[in-house]
Formats: structure tokens, sequence, C-alpha cells
């Protein structure tokens, strides 16, 4: 059964039941060939995304962090409707978010990224990039389609003239703006945040993250906000979801998890985070994790992480512990919790 | 005892709508076995005085001023040859991407030993058991094995290491690191900062931390360089720069971390956007962002000094802390 | 960056520093420019056959005619005033070149662009396609289809599309693919937009500076293509003469010393299509070592 079943009750928007996203390398035809004449070509699988199941609730943040590598911007697709998943389905009030073809089928999600200068089209103009899929979908006419985006660049603190530029003539921040600004014009009720201020400068980032506060308060959105940064997402989530190779490890309220994590990883996550130390008499500030974080090609049996695990026993070697409920909204996959 | 002693550097970018003052009148003193952290956002002349200081500023980019001594001997104006002799010699540099110093189809060990031979022979086997030693140093297990492994052997954490050994071949007196973990995981960066620290520590380097990370650089280094549009606009120790800073940039950059702020209200925003250095404001480059800017401001402050602190305003915060 | 001046702006800024394809430009501009005024301009209509002397036939360069103008370059077996007949020539030479290097053009980056865009079974099809094309020999496959289409200009513009749109259909996809796995179509995914909005409204405008360069190439090779194939009699009807075809009737006199016949409309054949390639070349290494984000 999935985890986020028992959620049911609570109001949730979006569900992701067992989604699992595999990559496979692409081989040539002649590598094909003597794949199958059992030449020792690989043909290993990337399992970014192993089997995960949660729920997201109507009007909440939930943080998706991990390191890199971890699948939380494979995950973050997959919902977002980008990326067709190998197994499961993601669905928003129960309807899926890609049909069988892997198309999308719904405007209500809708995805923020984190390089501003990747994710706008260079050659198109502001206007067109923030109007085209509102016309598309019939949100708005072509005639009235540029009070519209007048009307979201406003709101996301860029001046209306802005539509007639090109996304060079922007600074990192104020593309970010224009991103959110697209992805608010198609009126979603949830919206993907892929690492939006990662990589913006230090300067800046408090400013695209106090616009997402504000469009949260005014718009009522639900979000998934992933990011790698563990004080950006402790700042803006309700709840937060950790993820170690493919799979979450910890769920739960935001304030809870960070008090007191239950799984050894979020704890070893938490302890390494270089904390700012202002106090002259406070010595190291972080705790390093042991060992290295294995190959998504080659994930070790059981837990993923019972090879840098100070707990782990032969049972975590052999048998993968389920997301379990612990009480107070907490869940946890792991055999011995802290 | 000062290390390395710069004054007044100007590194500047020829360009077709004019000179790109991307490092404008830098100075600062290193002591030996000094940790010093050299804090900036994109733009700022963080990693070009790093390379300045190193000699390693291709065309249209120049030095056009300034001296660069280290121990007491001037680096700026120095023919190449004698360059490369100071270079991974008396100071190596870490860079962000690990792959900038490793040659994808050479072993490590051929590197390692292309490294030492390139300012000192000696025989084989001695080469290797330095490379072995300094590996080991940096925490690669296994290491005199690994000596015949390639660089995509390695993972990202176990490149930068390689990377980190390399540098420490000769023993170098200094190394300047370019934000040597911002590409790592933090479980990654917390243990190379670990390791970092105990080799400042042990060995005696002096480490130049450059990154735009206050909460690293708080981490490591004792002294701290905040700059900001080519110039030093404050200095001193680090936990007295993060506990009562005196440029309102600083404070500004210290307020808006998420640490400093209740769960889900508004962070502290510096408004505006980082200035492009084609398009100075005249005087301090930070006015038109400044809460506390007034007509004075258009003059161009100098670094006040005062004891082991300085800023460069004309209105200095006073230090409560934010 | 900050730069004010708009991209096409600073790629002139840096074209005309290239003395040699500002002089190749110079030559194709001109040779456009003559080719479409060729009727103003030229003293005789070849086509007319009116106008022709048969007794001015085959005469030498600098020969004043019955009709009372001097034949600069010659007149070839009918009587026709040569440099007439190179100016009308090299008109339908480059219409030709250019009608079918635009179909080439267009149909090659949008079967490439799309088999990037869908990937899987449809991308292998196309590719697959595309690349058993390219295997063989431009001028073999343009050669069969003339022969099996006939003659005329729509005919032969067909056999120069197909010899030559797998050329922009690789380029394209190669080009595409890159722009596929680009945030902005990740955004355009996600929005939803439709695949035919994606591929001609975002990725195909971006894949546009390889594809010029291999536009440019493949017109010239068009119209040597196309001289080839009317020089072996496969081309243009004789009422219409290229320069292929001008070349193949000055052919059989090469050995009795009329030299003109034949070797000015190849001179002008040549230094068309060098004057092309070398514009090319030009745009090839201003878009090659910084392709731009």
């Amino acid at each position: 059964m999935s985890e986020g079943g028992s959620f049911k009750d609570m109001n949730q928007i979006i569900t992701v039941e067992n989604v699992s996203k595999r990559f496979s390398p692409r081989l040539s035809f002649g590598e094909k060939i003597a794949a199958r004449l059992g030449s020792p070509i690989e043909t290993r699988t990337v399992h970014a995304v192993d089997g995960v199941s949660f729920a997201i609730r109507k009007g909440e943040v939930l943080g998706l962090v991990g390191e890199s590598g971890c699948g939380k911007s494979t995950l973050g697709r997959v919902i977002a409707g980008i990326h067709p998943p190998s197994a499961g389905a993601a669905s928003i009030d129960s309807a899926p978010v890609m049909n069988a073809a892997g198309r999308k089928t719904t405007t209500r999600i809708q995805m923020v990224f984190q390089d501003p200068f990747a994710s706008l089209d260079p050659r198109i103009r502001i206007g067109e990039t923030i109007s085209e899929g509102p016309i598309a979908h019939n949100l708005v006419s072509s005639a009235e389609a540029k009070a519209y985006v007048a009307r979201w660049l406003t709101a996301v603190g860029l001046p209306a003239e802005a539509a007639e530029r090109f996304p060079h003539q922007f600074s990192g921040g104020q593309r970010q703006r224009v991103a959110i600004a697209r992805a608010l014009a198609m009126q979603p009720d949830v919206l993907v945040c892929d690492e939006p201020v990662a990589s913006l400068d230090v300067s800046i980032q408090a400013q695209i993250i106090n616009l997402f506060l504000k469009l949260r308060r005014e718009l009522g959105l639900t979000m998934l906000f992933i990011s790698h940064d563990l004080g950006i997402v402790r700042h803006i989530s309700d709840r937060i979801a950790v993820m170690y190779l493919g799979r979450i490890v910890e769920l739960g309220p935001t304030e809870a998890v960070y008090a007191a994590p239950q799984h050894p990883y979020t704890r070893a996550l938490l302890d390494s985070v270089p904390k700012f130390v202002t106090d002259a008499d406070e010595l190291v500030s972080f705790k390093p994790i042991e060992g290295e974080l294995p190959s998504p090609l080659s994930p070790p049996k059981g837990c993923h992480f019972n090879l840098r695990c100070p707990k782990a026993e032969a049972r975590c070697r052999s048998e993968r512990p389920p997301l379990d409920e612990q009480g107070g909204e907490r869940a946890v996959a792991c055999h011995f919790p802290l | 005892m000062t290390l390395l002693q710069v004054r007044d550097l100007q590194t500047h970018f020829a360009t077709r709508s004019g000179a790109l003052k991307a490092v404008d009148g830098v100075s600062f003193d290193i002591a030996a076995g000094e940790i010093v952290g050299l804090v900036g956002e994109s733009g700022s002349g963080k990693s070009v005085t790093g390379f300045s200081i190193l000699g390693l500023i291709d065309p249209p980019g120049r030095i056009i001023g300034g001296s660069v001594k280290l121990e007491g001997r001037e680096l700026v104006g120095l023919p190449n040859a004698e360059l490369r002799g100071v270079r991974g010699r008396q100071i190596s540099m870490v860079f962000q991407d690990p792959s900038a110093t490793l040659n994808p189809v050479l072993t490590i060990g051929r590197q390692m030993q292309l490294a030492l031979e390139a300012h000192e022979k000696t025989s084989e086997a001695a080469m290797r058991a330095r490379a072995v030693e300094v590996l080991e140093r940096v925490g690669i297990p296994d290491a005199a094995r690994r000596l015949d492994a390639h660089p995509h052997q390695f993972s990202g954490g176990m490149r930068q290491r390689v990377a980190i050994a390399i540098a420490l071949l000769n023993s170098p007196a200094l190394i300047i690191c370019d934000e040597p973990t911002t590409a790592l995981d933090v479980s990654i960066q917390a243990q190379i900062l670990t390791e970092m620290k105990a080799l400042a520590r042990d060995l005696g380097t002096a480490m130049i931390w450059i990154s735009h990370d206050l909460a690293t650089v708080s981490s490591v280094a004792s002294r701290l360089l905040v700059m900001y549009a080519g110039r030093i606009i404050e200095e001193g120790p680090v936990r007295d720069v993060l506990r009562a800073p005196r440029h309102p940039y600083t404070a500004g950059l210290i307020a808006s971390l998420p640490a400093h702020a209740v769960p889900g209200r508004d962070l502290v925003q510096i408004p505006g956007s980082t200035p492009s250095l084609f398009d100075l404001p005249p005087g301090c480059a930070f006015q038109p962002r400044c809460t506390y800017a007034q007509a004075g401001c258009g003059v161009m402050p100098n670094l006040l000094r005062e004891e082991n602190r300085a800023v460069r305003c004309h209105f200095p915060l006073n230090g409560s802390g934010s | 960056m900050i730069d004010p001046s708009s991209p096409l702006a600073r790629f002139w800024d840096e074209f005309r520093h290239n003395r040699i394809a500002v002089g190749a430009l110079v030559v194709v501009v001109l040779i456009m420019l003559i080719a479409l005024f060729a009727p103003l301009i030229s003293p005789q209509n070849p086509y007319d056959l009116a106008t022709l002397v048969l007794t001015d036939a085959r005469r030498p360069p600098g020969f004043v005619g019955s009709k009372g103008f001097t034949h600069w370059l010659g007149t070839d077996a009918q009587g026709r005033d040569l440099l007439s007949a190179i100016l009308y020539g090299l008109r339908i030479s480059i219409q030709i070149g250019v009608m079918a290097g635009g179909i080439a053009f267009c149909l090659g980056a949008t079967l490439g662009a799309f088999a990037a865009y869908f990937g899987g079974k449809i991308e292998a099809l196309i590719m697959r396609i595309v690349d058993l094309q390219l295997s063989f020999p431009a001028i073999l496959l343009a050669l069969v289809l003339a022969a099996l289409l006939g003659q005329g200009k729509g005919p032969l513009i067909a056999a120069l599309v197909t010899a030559q749109y797998a050329y922009f259909a690789r380029t394209a996809h190669g080009a595409a693919a890159t722009e596929r796995s680009k945030e902005y179509v990740e955004a355009a995914l996600s929005t939803p937009l439709s695949p035919r909005r994606v591929v001609f409204r975002h990725i195909l405008p971006n894949c546009l500076p390889p594809l010029i360069v291999v536009a440019t190439v493949q017109v010239a090779n068009s119209i040597a293509l196309e001289a080839t194939l009317s020089f072996l009699g496969l081309g243009l009807p004789v009422s219409e003469p290229s320069l292929g075809m001008l070349i193949a009737n000055g052919f059989q006199y090469m050995l009795s010393g009329r030299y003109w016949i034949s070797i000015y409309p190849g001179v002008a054949l040549i230094v068309l299509i060098v004057a092309i390639n070398l514009v090319g070349d030009q745009i090839r290494d201003q878009l090659n070592p910084r392709l731009r984000r």
C-alpha cells in the first residue's frame, strides 16, 4: 500500500503514488547487437526515483530536500508533467497529471526552474513568453494579452514595459521574476519550484524568497519547494520531505523534523551544514557524514543509507524500510528510527 | 609575520564598452598560516583578485597597477618563467571545478609526478612516496593503489580532494581556494572543510578562501574580507564582522539569511540588483541600494582602519549587530 | 550581457573585419543584383530566337555583330551574345539554387527538429533514413531522380531537394537535441504547449545559427549540382539555358580554339560558388567558437 493513502482525509491536492523514474543509457544500434551477442556492454539503469509515495495538501508548502543526484529534481519534473514516470502516477485531485501517451493533461501545475538564464527562450520577448501559454489554453484572448501580461509583471514586481524586452536585458533576479510570472499567468493551483534561488546572488535570494511568500499569501498557492539549501527550506516550508538516492526517507512538519530528526540521514545532513558562527568561543560548527554518496547506478541493497549509517545492522542491508508513520504527522523510512 | 602583501591592486579588462574595472584598488595582508575569507557576489572581483595574485590574468584582462609581494618579493611584472616557479611551489590554487586542474587522460600518479618534477627533480620512488603522503593527508583511502587511477574513476568529492592534494605537493606557503566546495554536496563539503582546517593548522599553510557563502567562510576563516564591485568594503576578524558588521552591505547580507528570520515571515532584503561594472554609480558603489545613503555618499569613501577592523563607508554602523 | 547593440549588429561588426569575406559578400550581392536585373542590363534577350543571327555564331570576344553592338564575351553556336546568355544563366542557376536550398532547409530542419523533439522510434526512423541517404553521394541520387522525373524546373528542384534535405535534417537534429534538454523547452512542456508550437516557435529559431551555415554551403552546392546535371543533359530544357548547359554547349568547340563559349560561363559559375563559400566560411567561423547561450 502507498503511504500517501494514509493522509487521505487531510484535504490533499497532489498525490504521488509509487512513482519510479528510470533512465536507461541510450545504446547505439551496434551496441544493442553486441549486447544481444553477450558482450559485456553495460545496460545499467539509473533509478532516479525509486517507488516514492506521498501527498501534498492544499495550500501548504512542502519542502523537498536532498543532495545532488538524490532524484529530487526528477521527482519535481514528474509531478510537473515534464517527465512521464516509469511506474506509478502523480495526480492532482485524483486526475492524473499525464495521459498514457506521456502528454501533460492539466495546466493546474506549473513549474519554476533553477537557472533563469536557461529557462527563458532567449529569442522571444518577455511579453510573449508570459502570454503564449494563457493564449494557447484560452485563459485570455490575444486582444487582452497585453493587459494580462502587465498584471502579472506587476504582481512579481516588474514594470509593465518589461514585456517589450528580451531576457538578455535583465539580471538574474529579474529573469527569475519573469519565470515566476510565466508560471503564475497559467493560474495554477500548484507551483513546483526547482531550486529557484540557487543560481541567484546572495543579496537577491532574499528578494525572491519574499516574493514566493507574498504570492503564497495572496494567491493561496500550494507549493513543492525543491532545494538543497536546508536554511531556505526551513524558512519557507510547512512540511519537509528528505530524499536520499531516489527515496523519501523522512517526512514531517518542518520544525519537528529540524528539531528532532528521526532518520539518521536527516540527522547527519542537518549536522553537516555549516552553521553561521558569531560566537568567538564556539568551535567547529558542523559534523561531516562519513563516506561518499553511492552511485545511483548501483545503490546498496536494503536501506540506501546503510553504507554510511552509524546505526546500520544486518536487516538494513537486506530489507528496504517502508516510509512508516510515527505519529504527530511524521513518517520515517528506517528500521531503527532515532 | 606577513606572508603576502597586496597593495592597491588593479586588474582591468579591456572591452568594447571601455575598461571593466574588475579589481579596483584592493589592498590586504595575509600572515603565515592564516586563513582569510574573501567574500562577495558574482562580479565583485573576488575571483579575479585570486587570479591576479598568481598572475593568471589573460588578455583582454591586465593588471594595470599595484603590487603583490610574497615574502617581500614583488610578483607583479615578474616574467612568466619566474612566475611559473612561484605557482605550485609557493602559491597554489584549488578551483571550484577540479577538472580545471586534472588532466583526464593521465593517471593521478603521473600528474602528481609532473607537478613535482616541474620544481625539483628527485627519484621516482621519492616522488611516489610524496604523492601517497599528500593523498593520505587529504583523506583518500588506499592512496598507493589509487595513484594509477584516472580522474574519472573518482567521485566529485574525491576529485576535489585529489586537486587539493596536488596543490599541497610542493608544500606551498599559500593556497588560494576559489569556491572549492560550492559544487559539492553539503555532506561532502563538511568533510572537505574539516580537512582544510586541519591542514592549515598542521602544516602552517596560509589560505585565501574565496566564497559567496558567509556561513562556509565563517566556519573556516579567521579573518574576513568583503568585496563589492571591485573593492574591499569591509575587513576584520570573521566573528567580529559577522556579529557586528559595520558596512550596510555586509549587514544586509547577514540579515537576509533565513537563519535570522522567523520561519514563514519575510526576510530582510537588500533592494535592487548587483551593479554592472560598466555602469557604477559615482562614489560608493552600494549607495543606490543602501538604506542609510545620504548626499555625502556620492563621494568615494576610503577604507577606514580602526584597530583590526576596516570599513569603506561614510556612515558605518556602530556595530550592535543585526 | 550589457552590450546595447543587438546580436546582429555585433555579428556584422565582427564580420567586416575579415576583408576577404566582405569582398566575397560584395561579389555575391553584385551577382545577385545582376541576375535579378538581367533583362534590363543584358544587351540581348538570348531566349528570343528572333534576335539571333546565325552568321554571328561562334565569334570571338570583342566582335561587333550585325545588330551593331559589341559581343564582349563573344557568341555561341547559335549566334547568341555570350554575356547575355551568362547573365540569364546566372538568373536561372541562382533561382534554382536558392529555391532548392530553401525547400531543403524547411523540409530538413522540420524533420530533424521533430525527430529530436519526439525521440524514440520516430527519431530512429527519420534519422536512419537520413543517415542512409547521406551515405550515398548527392550527385548519384540527383542523377537518378533527374532521370526518373524528367526535364524541367520543377523536377530538377525536386531532385535537388531530395539530394540535399538530409544535410539540413542532420544539422537540425543535432542542434535541436541540445535545445531539447534546455530548461526553456521543459518550461514549454510544463505549460503545456503543443509540440508544433514548441518546435517551430522555440526549438527551431534557436537552431538557426548552424542551419544558416549549412544553408549557405548548400545553396552553392545546389548551384553546382544543377550545373552538373544540366551539363550532363539531365537538367533544364535547351530553351532555358542555365550555366551548366552553356558550358556543355561550348564543350565541343573547346579543342577547335573557341574556348570562350565554355570558359566564360565556367568562370561565372566558379566566382559565384567560391564567393558564397567564402561568406559561408566566415559565418561558420564566427558562430562556432562562441556558441551563444
